[in-house]
């Protein structure tokens, strides 16, 4: 049994966990950049309003799962998806859904923040605006709502106008989260989304994303393994293109059941 | 409620989904567009030119007004002489100019230079004319080939300039230090090794800036003005393709339409070929816009 | 001592012809190259004004300011080579930008990889076609084209004074078009890089919001290119404006200012062009080279917009001409 740093001994608690519903399942998930394969025989579940967390080593293929799950692999040359993901228990691969539909349902968070070169409000305004969610008055607030939602509205009230590029680099973070916000998702994806930061800005999203898990399910990319056993509820361990272990964080940074898994816990790879 | 809200919500789906394809058609018929005109002017070209074309016209010179037959022969060897020319004063300024941005280039005088290349290369080509006329052809008091190869000369310096100061960057700091240290001048090293290295590049650029200055006819309307016979004194006007097309073309006779018809296929088929052996010279290594 | 100073000596330059000489000379030597397109700029523009002095002189500023073209009671005003000038190359962009910005977001955004190369390959064929040679495509193909058309417009349109007088076929509506033809792909060509240009995470972001196609590129993506974008448009206004040849076969040639599409007109290149060979007298030459100086003056100022916004949204070195 390896060493419990942390002293968590107890297991969570059975209802705690189970209670939550599901809200992705994935079964036999494949996926192909031409003829290299980079998903084999994915099969999990994401529980709704929780925070799961994805990990591995490079080019494990932990960031093309998550994009599958918002179809933003669709835009690669050359890409071909197999298996079934199931959202609330509808096949989202299936040739009669509205992608549109489905990436305003399930928002993403990238490794770099990705502001638009527009105003911070025209940023968050975006998406409410070509999916008309706040005609008119409305928009304000809900801009407001998504800044406070993300934390950023206390910094940022007084300058909406001005450009978003003039943000620091976690501000640029947060505001891309609150621009997913303001589109009122059901799931936020976050590819690696503190990479790119500073520890103070890390540990701000950090603690914006266990507020957040209350009203949106979370999954994570990432390659810091104490942000993973901090923050998440349940961890997926990936290696090259499969799922070698899921399950509750505790258990798998504590004592995981896959040798693989234990030695790129203890940093024997990766 | 819902109801409301989902029957207005998939009606502007499908509005966005209108606009989407909308913008798709646009797109697409545009790019066409794009095309339309070039299929035009090609097929005319082809299609009027070629029946004009015969031995007579790559071998006489123009015959007087109403009599048939005759062709271009003396306006194609003026355009090659008037481009040799305008290389002689090109070239030089071009490619050694190049060769000082990109070696010395790093001060604000290299940067005028720069910025006077760059207006330059937006003067109107009749403007260049003027000037050339001012120049050369006042002093001289009679237009010359000299004169058309001066003015042609100008304009192709600036693309000269840019490309070669292009390429000789692009060659790597590695090549010029082995050659340095192994004891070489600065003009060696640039001479020798650098230009060699870069040289598939600017045969590129040359043979861009000969294209362009071969279809030309502006700069050399009051400079070499035009000439229907043989000639290639230097000091004397002399016939060009673009020229020898343009008097053609304003004049009222059938038969000079379609030898200007004839001369314009040439024109443009000399023209391509320039420009395809220019990008073969850097085939895939290198990309210059226009 | 001794292996000191052998090496010494055979350090020490040989003569006074050294490697170092060599250097300065290469340095002064290519510098003075250089120099010369600076003193050819200076020199052109000097030769302009001194040549163009008397007719500015004789008329001040009513020489733009008046629309006169009178060689034999020596009356001079460019005015309505400014006219015909602007007319037309701003109808040409009317007509080219539309198409060439289309065919760009088709080439950047939606066409395969092989089709765009072809594709663009084959509109940049366009920029290769001399002049001339659509000077002489459009007066005999696009002029008795365009006649029908002009009837047809006159006959529909014609309550708009742009559309009315006689459908020559040639003038102001012929040039422009062929003025469009050939500004064409180097909007289409620099809109293209500079849409290419856009880095994918702006467009990802927008996907990622479940944006469309076209949403994506209204938003983020035309945004990021709009000042490129501006710069190309402005840079084809450059070219059009200094257009000759071709402007000169189909513009009609006459010294009025244009009062409908259908007019024939000058441009202030067409005008020198035109009269040039044949001025006589030196205040008619003056005039024409006052004229010659104008468009100087006008595409160079246009020039230098065009790079100063192609240049910054690049970020510096972008080959364009």
């Amino acid at each position: 049994m390896l060493g419990d740093p942390q002293g968590h001994n107890d297991l969570p608690r059975a209802d705690q966990r189970f209670s939550l519903a599901e809200k992705f399942v994935i079964r036999s998930l494949g996926f192909y950049y031409g003829r290299f394969q980079a998903l084999r025989g994915i099969n999990l579940t994401i529980r709704e309003r929780q925070i799961t967390a994805l990990i591995g080593p490079s080019g494990c293929g932990k960031s093309t799962f998550l994009r599958s799950l918002n179809r933003m692999n669709d835009i690669i040359e050359g890409a071909r998806t197999e298996g079934t993901v199931l959202l609330d228990e509808e096949d989202i691969y299936q040739p009669e859904i509205d992608v549109v539909a489905l990436r305003r349902r399930v928002g993403m968070v990238f490794q770099r923040p990705n502001p638009f070169p527009m105003s911070i409000f025209d940023n968050i305004a975006f998406g409410p605006r070509i999916h008309g969610l706040a005609p008119g008055m409305e928009l304000g607030d809900l801009v407001e709502r998504s800044l406070q939602r993300a934390a950023l509205w206390q910094e940022v009230k007084d300058k909406l106008r001005e450009s978003a590029l003039s943000l620091s680099g976690g501000q640029q973070q947060r505001l891309c989260i609150a621009r997913v916000l303001a589109v009122d998702p059901e799931v936020v994806l976050m590819d690696e989304p503190c990479s790119a930061l500073d520890p103070i800005s890390t540990l701000r999203i950090e603690e914006l994303m266990d507020e957040l898990k209350e009203s949106y399910t979370i999954v994570i990319v990432t390659h810091n393994m104490q942000q993973a056993a901090r923050v998440s509820q349940e961890t997926g361990f990936f290696l090259t293109g499969e799922l070698i272990e899921f399950g509750p964080s505790e258990m798998i940074f504590t004592h995981p059941h896959d040798r693989r898994t234990e030695a790129y816990i203890t940093g024997r790879f990766g | 409620m819902t109801a409301v809200r989902h029957h207005h919500s998939s009606v502007r789906r499908a509005r966005r989904r209108l606009a989407n394809t909308l913008m798709w058609v646009l797109a697409t018929l545009s790019a066409l567009a794009a095309l339309v005109p070039l299929g035009f002017v090609l097929y005319y070209i082809a299609a009027q030119g070629l029946p004009a074309l015969n031995l007579d016209f790559f071998t006489h010179v123009p015959r007087p007004v109403g009599e048939p037959g005759g062709g271009m022969a003396n306006a194609i060897v003026g355009t090659i002489i008037l481009i040799a020319l305008a290389s002689l004063v090109g070239l030089p300024i071009g490619l050694l100019g190049g060769i000082y941005l990109a070696e010395f280039g790093a001060n604000r005088f290299a940067g005028i230079i720069r910025f006077a290349a760059d207006v330059l290369s937006g003067v109107p080509s009749i403007v260049i004319g003027i000037f050339v006329y001012a120049l050369v052809v006042v002093p001289m008091h009679r237009f010359s080939a000299l004169a058309g190869g001066v003015a042609l000369g100008i304009m192709m310096i600036p693309t000269v300039m840019r490309t070669s100061e292009e390429l000789i960057r692009l060659v790597p700091a590695s090549l010029r230090e082995a050659a340095l240290s192994l004891g070489a001048t600065h003009p060696r090293t640039v001479f020798k090794v650098v230009l060699l290295a870069a040289r598939a590049g600017v045969v590129t650029g040359v043979l861009l800036a000969i294209a362009r200055i071969a279809g030309e006819t502006a700069p050399l309307l009051f400079t070499a003005f035009g000439s229907n016979l043989w000639s290639a004194r230097l000091d004397q006007p002399i016939a060009s393709l673009p020229v020898q097309i343009f008097t053609y073309a304003i004049a009222p006779y059938d038969n000079w339409h379609a030898q200007a018809w004839a001369g314009a296929l040439v024109l443009v088929a000399m023209i391509l070929i320039l420009s395809a052996a220019a990008r073969y010279a850097t085939r895939g290594r290198l990309r210059t816009v226009l | 001592m001794t292996a000191a100073s052998t090496s010494r000596g055979s350090l020490r330059r040989r003569g006074i012809f050294g490697p170092n000489l060599a250097d300065r000379a290469f340095r002064l030597g290519t510098f003075l190259f250089a120099s010369a397109v600076l003193a050819l700029i200076c020199l052109l523009a000097y030769q302009l004004v001194h040549a163009s002095r008397p007719a500015l002189r004789q008329f001040g500023w009513s020489f733009i300011s008046k629309s006169a073209w009178d060689p034999v009671h020596g009356s001079f005003g460019v005015l309505f080579a400014i006219y015909g000038t602007a007319l037309t190359s701003l109808l040409a962009l009317a007509l080219a930008v539309p198409i060439g910005l289309g065919a760009a977001i088709f080439l950047a955004e939606l066409a395969p990889r092989r089709l765009r190369e072809l594709l663009s390959f084959l509109i940049e064929l366009l920029a290769a076609v001399p002049s001339i040679v659509y000077g002489l495509w459009g007066v005999f193909v696009l002029v008795p084209v365009l006649r029908p058309v002009e009837v047809w417009l006159g006959a529909h349109l014609g309550f708009l004074p742009f559309f009315q007088g006689a459908p020559y076929g040639i003038g102001v509506l012929a040039a422009s078009v062929i003025l469009s033809i050939m500004v064409l792909p180097y909007i289409t060509a620099v809109s293209r890089e500079v849409i290419q240009a856009v880095p994918v995470t702006q467009r990802e972001a927008a996907y990622s919001l479940g944006a469309t196609r076209w949403e994506t590129i209204r938003g983020p993506v035309l945004r990021a290119a709009r000042s490129g974008i501006i710069g190309a448009i402005i840079l084809a206004l450059g070219r059009a404006v200094g257009e000759t040849m071709a402007v000169t076969m189909v513009i009609g040639n006459r010294a009025e200012i244009p009062t409908s599409f259908f007019s024939p007109a000058y441009t202030l290149a067409s005008l020198v062009a035109n009269e040039f060979a044949e001025a006589t007298g030196e205040l008619h030459i003056a005039a024409l080279i006052g004229a010659a100086l104008v468009l100087l003056v006008l595409t160079i100022f246009i020039n230098a917009i065009a790079r100063l916004l192609i240049w910054r949204v690049t970020g510096g070195h972008r080959r364009v001409r």
